[in-house]
């Protein structure tokens, strides 16, 4: 059913092409209206190997419209194959085909001897939004590209996490993560982001297991790709931020993967030295200046919602005000995704809502008692009620305005310090 | 033509005016093609992304103060509220005023394709209103609205009574126009329907509408008309619904662009007798000048515009003439909109650069007043002339004009385009804000820019030998117009 969404946190299906376009040397062929591409995108890091100006595109007319555009995206198809030199070919098609009637996915099979992979992924913008339209691309890559391996390289990891782009540090997640697992003497296999690509795509069968570390986008990959290819996976729901989440991922991640204990430990030693040198040195900081208050609120999508709410509550001792979690959680994802925000240390539970309305979400940040600044992390548009509430605020989930990061990120020890570096950056800016 | 203001959908570009997206030749053939009425223009069978014109007329609507915009569609449609809220903040705050406009979606999903949401779009409408009592209400619709029927002229009119503001219904499905700037003249079309109201009786005025797109230069155009005993209302960035009300009562309309202007313009002069001023826009001298006289003779203000014009003549030509001697000789290619390519290209000629391609990313055969958009004509009368595209922001074929002909600048107004020059070693000059090249100082300015870009070309370099282009070696040595057809 359609809504009102009043303060829009998210794009459509189609804004999978961010998904595609983060896979190196991957094409979006889109079959779409003419401006789609360019709505869907943003210049946070969007002019690399390929840009949206770059995407072939029907460019479907009115005349298309009424006879149909498979004509034209056959040889859109086969002209991108000449003109631009990719590893792979992803075809997404947006509203119109698929209101039409276009039959995208025989067209885009009459290229199945090409010497390029061409798949496809239906990704009209009325299925639903950019988080399940990520999870169609990767749905596609099983599904018409990948065959199930006899041979298992042992120790290797698919590393599954957000939606490239929708989520700004998404590289830097993505690095992070395949640090920390490298660090338990595993090898991590990603295909987003630099020096990846088509052949860790090929690598992907020979995995042991998958590891999804999300509160839902991509579990159903994860099912698929057991039942397909024959994979296992761990679904860890909380983006590890700071010590206390990062050791506790560390060791179910160990003990799923059947890493010695010990050695487990030691990894986590070595960083916790460290992180508690940093927070040590900067605890006067923290306990003594007059405008980070003890409340918070997150207005970010389910995996920061959880993931800092984790983190400012079990490594900063914060205490969680209501939670916001804006992109359209699923209604059978919703319940277990609660659950995490009530298993926090001290027996503190965080009241969370499923909106995408933000007028509501506003309504409820103004009339809750604070008992003090609000610290507000959120998206661009909480910047504005923040300053009227005289709160602090931190734009990290979209839209972003306020920050440009290249290959910054929020997960493990490192990423936590980054937080709170960012965090502090706010609040030093003011004396009371 | 006549304007029809009674009916909520604007003629596409293509059929009003018999703009073309496709053509490879030289400006002289395009002109005199389009003159004679022989121009046809062509269709691609490959074709890369380019723009949507709901994003050009939204847009501008919602840089208008305090107004709702209701994109009805799927989410993707109405992704652009979060960078019109951005802009309509930050764009308020710099001219130290206060915009509540808001830009909200429908979230249309599979099954409102299949039975309609008309319904959920009245309570939308309603429930903004509520929220947010906007002075003016847009609605909009989508590609899949469009396509399945949905009827938001009659629920426009269902709640007009019940909102007690002004309510447009905004038909921008993306797929009717293949010129994005169809959408300029979409909303033009909105404000003209809604909220443009006939003069009032014994009204007078010094007012001057001024169309442009985020006001940068409009303290110092505020100064210079000061000069001239006129006082510029700038259109739609900042604008308030009650400033809208009254365009019909200006002296003058005037246009920073003529792609962005000419609907508006033609029309207020069609229908309320305010005369639109017709020249050559402002880039340059030649241009500043002609734009100037222009606005002195449709005012009556010659003589206080030409004392400005000698005035400042004596300032910056001197300093211009000084610079030119370090852009003689140069080449550039150019892409932009039609409103910019023939107008640059005109400036780069003044300042002695040699222009060796423009691609126009469309092309507008005629203007509304049945003549030859007026930049084209001074090229024409002038005798310059240069190889030309029309080329629909096809980045491809940019890349192979650039590769084959290896200017000394790539000059271009659109996001994402510079980038691709650059990576190809082409100095690249965005000329993003519309008064880059606005009058006297800011054609010096200009004009040192461009000896800055190609001074230092380190950026070019470090970034062109490190990056692999995406082309593959077989299309540059394609012909640029292997992929137009003629259309039938």
């Amino acid at each position: 059913m359609a809504k009102l969404l009043d303060k829009q946190r998210y794009k459509c299906a189609l804004g999978a092409m961010q998904s595609v376009q983060a896979i190196t040397r991957a094409l979006p062929i889109l079959h779409s209206g003419p401006g789609c591409a360019q709505k869907l995108s943003e210049s946070i890091g969007s002019s690399g190997y390929f840009s949206p100006n770059i995407f072939p595109c029907t460019s479907i007319n009115e005349k298309d419209v009424v006879f149909g555009g498979v004509k034209k995206l056959n040889s859109t198809i086969e002209n991108a194959l000449k003109v631009v030199d990719a590893d792979l070919y992803v075809v997404l098609t947006g509203c119109i085909p698929e209101i039409v009637g276009d039959d995208s996915g025989e067209v885009v099979s009459r290229f199945e001897d090409s010497d390029k992979p061409v798949i496809y992924a239906p990704t009209a913008g009325f299925k639903g939004n950019n988080y399940k339209g990520h999870e169609q691309v990767v749905d596609a890559i099983v599904e018409q590209y990948l065959k199930k391996s006899e041979k298992k390289q042992k120790g290797l990891v698919n590393i599954w996490a957000d939606v490239p782009y929708q989520d700004l540090f998404w590289l830097g997640n993505l690095r992070e993560l395949e640090k920390l697992v490298s660090e338990l003497g595993l090898i991590p296999n990603t295909i987003f982001g630099y020096n990846r690509g088509i052949e860790n795509i090929n690598k992907i069968p020979e995995a042991e297991f998958n590891l999804l570390v999300s509160p839902w986008v991509g579990l159903n990959n994860m099912k698929k790709m057991e039942r397909k290819l024959g994979i296992p996976y761990l679904h860890y729901k909380t983006l590890p931020i700071g010590a206390t989440e990062t050791g506790k991922f560390l060791r179910e991640v160990g003990k799923f993967a059947g890493v010695d204990e010990q050695k487990v430990e030691n990894v986590i030693k070595e960083h916790e030295d460290y992180y508690y040198y940093l927070i040590e040195r900067y605890a006067d900081l923290f306990l003594e200046n007059r405008v980070i208050n003890k409340q918070f609120t997150l207005v970010a999508d389910a995996q920061y919602a959880l993931g800092i709410t984790k983190f400012l509550a079990n490594d900063l001792g914060l205490v969680p005000a209501k939670q916001f979690v804006v992109d359209d959680t699923p209604k059978n994802r919703r319940e277990e995704i609660t659950a995490e925000f009530k298993n926090l240390n001290f027996g503190l539970e965080a009241e969370v809502s499923f909106e995408t309305d933000g007028y509501k979400i506003h309504e409820e940040i103004k009339n809750h008692d604070y008992h003090g600044y609000p610290l507000i992390l959120g998206g661009y548009y909480e910047k504005e009620l923040t300053e009227s509430l005289k709160g602090n605020f931190l734009n990290i989930s979209y839209p972003v305005q306020d920050k440009v990061v290249l290959d910054d990120s929020y997960v493990g020890y490192t990423g936590g310090i980054r937080l709170i570096e960012d965090i502090y950056t706010v609040a030093v800016q003011r004396f009371n | 033509m006549a304007i029809n203001t009674s009916n909520s959908n604007v003629a596409t570009r293509e059929n009003r005016i018999g703009s073309i997206t496709g053509y490879v030749g030289t400006l002289k053939d395009l002109a005199s093609k389009s003159e004679c009425g022989t121009l046809k223009g062509c269709a691609r069978c490959f074709s890369q992304s380019s723009t949507c014109l709901s994003m050009c007329g939204l847009s501008q609507l919602a840089g208008i103060r305090d107004v709702a915009i209701i994109h009805h569609g799927p989410a993707g449609c109405s992704v652009t509220s979060a960078g019109s809220y951005y802009m309509s903040r930050v764009m308020a705050k710099k001219r130290g005023v206060t915009s509540s406009t808001v830009y909200v979606g429908t979230d249309m999903n599979e099954n409102d394709t299949i039975f309609g949401s008309t319904a959920t779009l009245r309570e939308v409408i309603l429930e903004v209103n509520k929220r947010y009592s906007p002075k003016a209400i847009f609605v909009s619709s989508s590609c899949a609205t469009g396509i399945i029927g949905e009827d938001i002229d009659s629920i426009v009119d269902d709640v007009r009574e019940e909102v007690g503001v002004p309510i447009v219904a905004v038909h921008c499905e993306g797929f009717k126009s293949r010129i994005w700037a169809t959408g300029f003249d979409i909303s033009d079309h909105a404000v003209l329907q809604g909220i443009v109201q006939p003069p009032r009786e014994g009204v007078k005025t010094n007012k001057i509408n001024f169309k442009n797109f985020f006001e940068s230069a409009r303290p110092e155009i505020i100064e210079m008309f000061k000069q001239f005993d006129l006082d510029p209302v700038f259109l739609y960035c900042n604008s308030t619904v009650e400033e809208l009300s009254h365009l019909s009562e200006s002296i003058a309309t005037t246009c920073i662009c003529g792609t962005l202007g000419n609907y508006l313009g033609n029309a207020l002069e069609e229908q309320y007798g305010v005369p639109y001023v017709r020249s050559i826009n402002q880039c340059g001298i030649v241009g500043f000048e002609t734009w100037l006289r222009e606005i002195g003779k449709v005012t009556g203000r010659s003589e206080k515009i030409e004392k400005y014009i000698e005035e400042q003549r004596a300032i910056y030509i001197p300093q211009i003439e000084e610079i030119k001697k370090e852009l003689k000789g140069l080449t550039a290619v150019l892409g932009m909109g039609p409103g910019y390519t023939f107008e640059v290209s005109r400036v780069l000629d003044e300042l002695g650069i040699k222009v060796v391609w423009a691609l126009a990313w469309h092309y507008d055969k005629k203007y509304e007043d049945g003549n030859v958009p007026p930049s084209m004509k001074y090229l024409l009368d002038n005798d310059i002339d240069f190889e030309a595209s029309v080329a629909d922001q096809q980045n491809y074929e940019v890349m192979n004009i650039l590769n084959k002909y290896k200017p000394d600048m790539y000059l271009s107004r659109h996001p994402g385009s510079t980038v691709w020059a650059i990576k190809n070693g082409t100095p690249a000059i965005y000329v993003a804000d519309e008064y880059m090249i606005f009058g006297y100082k800011h054609t010096l300015e200009f004009a040192k820019t461009i000896v800055d870009a190609i001074k230092n070309r380190s950026f070019e370099e470090n970034l062109a030998k490190r990056s692999k282009l995406p082309y593959t070696d077989w299309w540059y040595k394609q012909n640029v117009d292997t992929f137009l057809e003629e259309v039938k």
